[in-house]
């Protein structure tokens, strides 16, 4: 386990290494000049980013000053906002993109395995059909018009939850969080209906039945373990996809998070802020899949002996 | 003595390996489509898919209304007999522009799709023909590629080269294949073992010709089932980048570009939300149906029981 770990580790920087390589030179390959002059920037910022990449220098040069300070913490400046930094932006958008994935992550795994665990015990009858076509809904209907839906339904006509804001009004958390969950919960029921079917017919089900054990402790105790095996190893995948929602549902409903950040920067081309986030992304999105590999493998006793023989 | 290509192969070139013993009349192809013809829900996308294309293609001719006219003394109007789905805040009319934006939508879909499909068809043949340290060496790339955060990445491409649609059909394309020739990779290793590989090999068959001839053909159930899988994801990106207004741009018009500008009037004219997101997830669904109604229908393993 040690091993596989480790090897893991070893095979997430490569990766990193890729895309830092791949986003400072596609930066930098921008028609004209990502930091030309004229686009009226402020001299104080020009100043601040010849320094940074020092500009004067031949471009291998500017690319590993700049692999120097990603080293040390620095993503640089931001191009647009003088005085800001990509690392302050990061501080302030954080922690309510981090608050809103977490409520989704939290409503996807609970509601989503619920609803795939009961549509697995009766496979092909009404209680598998309703909650599945239910998933269907959620995978087809995206979050940049669910969100909107909700809002009008819900948030205008209905005058139920406030539409707007995060952490200003009470309950304007509400539709954030289940707008961004959509998708995920509708994954998650698929992933864990697929799971528990295959678990379910396996031989040591069948022997904890025969051991007379409750049906309920057979499907929690023994079942689940294995049936959610997909749902973790989803989980690493789903992350960069709350990043990728969190872009859209912050938009729509005007939260102060990293996402709306990233679009409002994309809009700009605030090349650095860009250039700075597509690493902290691409940083957070590789230890996400790692860890949820990692998380995988502990709970699959099949794939542990496996990693235990050689080292892939 | 040359023997023709055609002779080599068993019953037809469609034909799955497992299939060629059972009679004529009932190959793997047949069977598929009656299951498929049972299945409700598939037939039915398969129905609404047909019917989007057909719309799509024959736009300028059906379209009621001209696409960029404008009607600025009515403004936006609900649903009437004039305008079916009513008009956007310039007086265009909504269902002329929702047709339209179809064609982009539909068409990105479709491209970026076939983009993938050819990377990765032929990517997973080569790999899977070949393997060993090809074999290795090929699919550890992919393995690289896979760990990539792809999304933010073609945000970036749309931002630096600025939000072109040709561009945007080769990134998302670029994208999909990986898992195409993950799947097309599988297929070969399994097909490589057949006699039939063996019996053109012994015949002098070039590489190529084998290739080409026996092994693509045979890896096309799956490759059908993910490829109308792959079409909704690139739908639902590109509406979801042209959303942001990061994809497509105006004048042209997408499906996700006109739900960006229904949530902008929703309070006052919710009609301009509801039906372009109502062309999308319907679209949405019926490609899903379909896809999942051909896997069922294809699996090798539910046509054993």
């Amino acid at each position: 386990m040690g091993k596989f770990v480790l090897h893991r580790l070893l095979q997430a920087i490569p990766v990193l290494l890729v895309v830092i390589t791949a986003t400072f030179f596609l930066v930098r390959s921008a028609p004209g000049g990502p930091f030309s002059a004229e686009k009226a920037v402020p001299p104080a910022v020009l100043k601040a980013l010849e320094a940074r990449y020092q500009l004067d220098q031949p471009v291998l040069n500017q690319y590993f000053s700049y692999l120097g300070d990603l080293a040390a913490g620095d993503l640089g400046p931001s191009f647009r906002f003088p005085g800001r930094s990509v690392n302050e932006m990061i501080y302030a958008g954080l922690p309510a993109t981090a608050e809103l994935g977490l409520y989704a992550l939290l409503i996807s795994m609970l509601l989503g395995t619920t609803a795939g665990v009961i549509a697995a015990l009766k496979p092909n009858t009404a209680q598998d059909y309703i909650p599945m076509s239910t998933a269907m809904i959620g995978i087809c209907l995206p979050s940049f018009l669910l969100g909107p839906l909700m809002m009008l339904v819900f948030g205008i006509w209905l005058e139920w939850v406030p539409i707007s804001g995060w952490g200003n009004i009470p309950g304007d958390k509400i539709l954030p969080a289940l707008t961004l969950a959509s998708g995920y919960t509708a994954y998650v029921a698929r992933l864990s209906r697929g799971g528990m079917l295959e678990v379910m017919s396996q031989d040591y089900i069948r022997t904890a039945r025969a051991k007379g054990l409750p049906e309920w402790i057979v499907v929690i105790k023994h079942g689940l373990r294995g049936g959610l095996i997909p749902v973790v190893a989803f989980a690493g995948p789903a992350f960069a996809g709350l990043l990728s929602g969190s872009f859209v549902v912050e938009t729509i409903f005007q939260i102060p998070g990293l996402g709306r950040f990233y679009v409002q920067a994309a809009f700009n081309r605030d090349y650095t802020m860009i250039m700075g986030t597509t690493v902290f992304f691409a940083a957070l999105i590789i230890l996400f899949n790692l860890l949820s590999d990692i998380l995988a493998v502990w709970l699959n006793p099949k794939l542990r002996q496996q990693t235990n023989g050689d080292s892939g | 003595m040359v023997i023709p290509d055609e002779w080599l192969v068993m019953n037809d070139d469609l034909t799955l390996p497992g299939a060629t013993d059972t009679e004529r009349g009932s190959s793997l192809w047949r069977d598929a489509w009656h299951r498929l013809r049972k299945n409700k829900m598939a037939v039915g996308g398969l129905f609404i898919l047909i019917l989007m294309c057909v719309l799509a293609l024959l736009t300028p001719w059906i379209a009621p209304y001209s696409y960029e006219e404008q009607n600025l003394v009515l403004g936006a109007a609900g649903p009437s007999a004039q305008h079916w789905l009513g008009t956007d805040t310039l007086g265009r009319d909504l269902l002329t522009r929702l047709l339209y934006g179809g064609r982009i939508s539909l068409a990105v879909g479709f491209i970026a799709t076939s983009v993938a499909l050819t990377i990765g068809v032929l990517y997973g043949t080569f790999a899977g023909y070949f393997g060993g340290r090809v074999d290795a060496t090929m699919m550890r790339l992919v393995d690289i590629l896979y760990a990539l955060p792809f999304m933010i990445f073609i945000i970036l491409l749309m931002v630096i080269f600025g939000r072109n649609i040709l561009l945007l059909f080769l990134a998302i394309g670029a994208v999909e294949w990986l898992t195409m020739a993950r799947i097309v990779r599988g297929q070969v290793q399994s097909l490589r073992q057949q006699e039939f590989i063996e019996a053109a090999i012994s015949m002098g068959l070039s590489q190529w010709t084998i290739i080409r001839r026996h092994l693509i053909p045979n890896t096309l159930g799956p490759v059908i089932v993910y490829t109308t899988l792959t079409i909704p994801s690139v739908m639902l990106f590109e509406a979801f980048l042209s959303f942001l207004g990061l994809g497509i741009q105006p004048p042209q018009s997408s499906w996700g570009l006109l739900i960006s500008y229904g949530v902008e009037t929703m309070e006052e004219y919710p009609w301009l939300l509801i039906f372009p997101g109502l062309a999308l997830s319907t679209t949405l669904f019926a490609l899903n149906f379909l896809g999942d109604g051909l896997r069922d229908a294809l699996d090798p393993r539910a046509s054993k029981d």
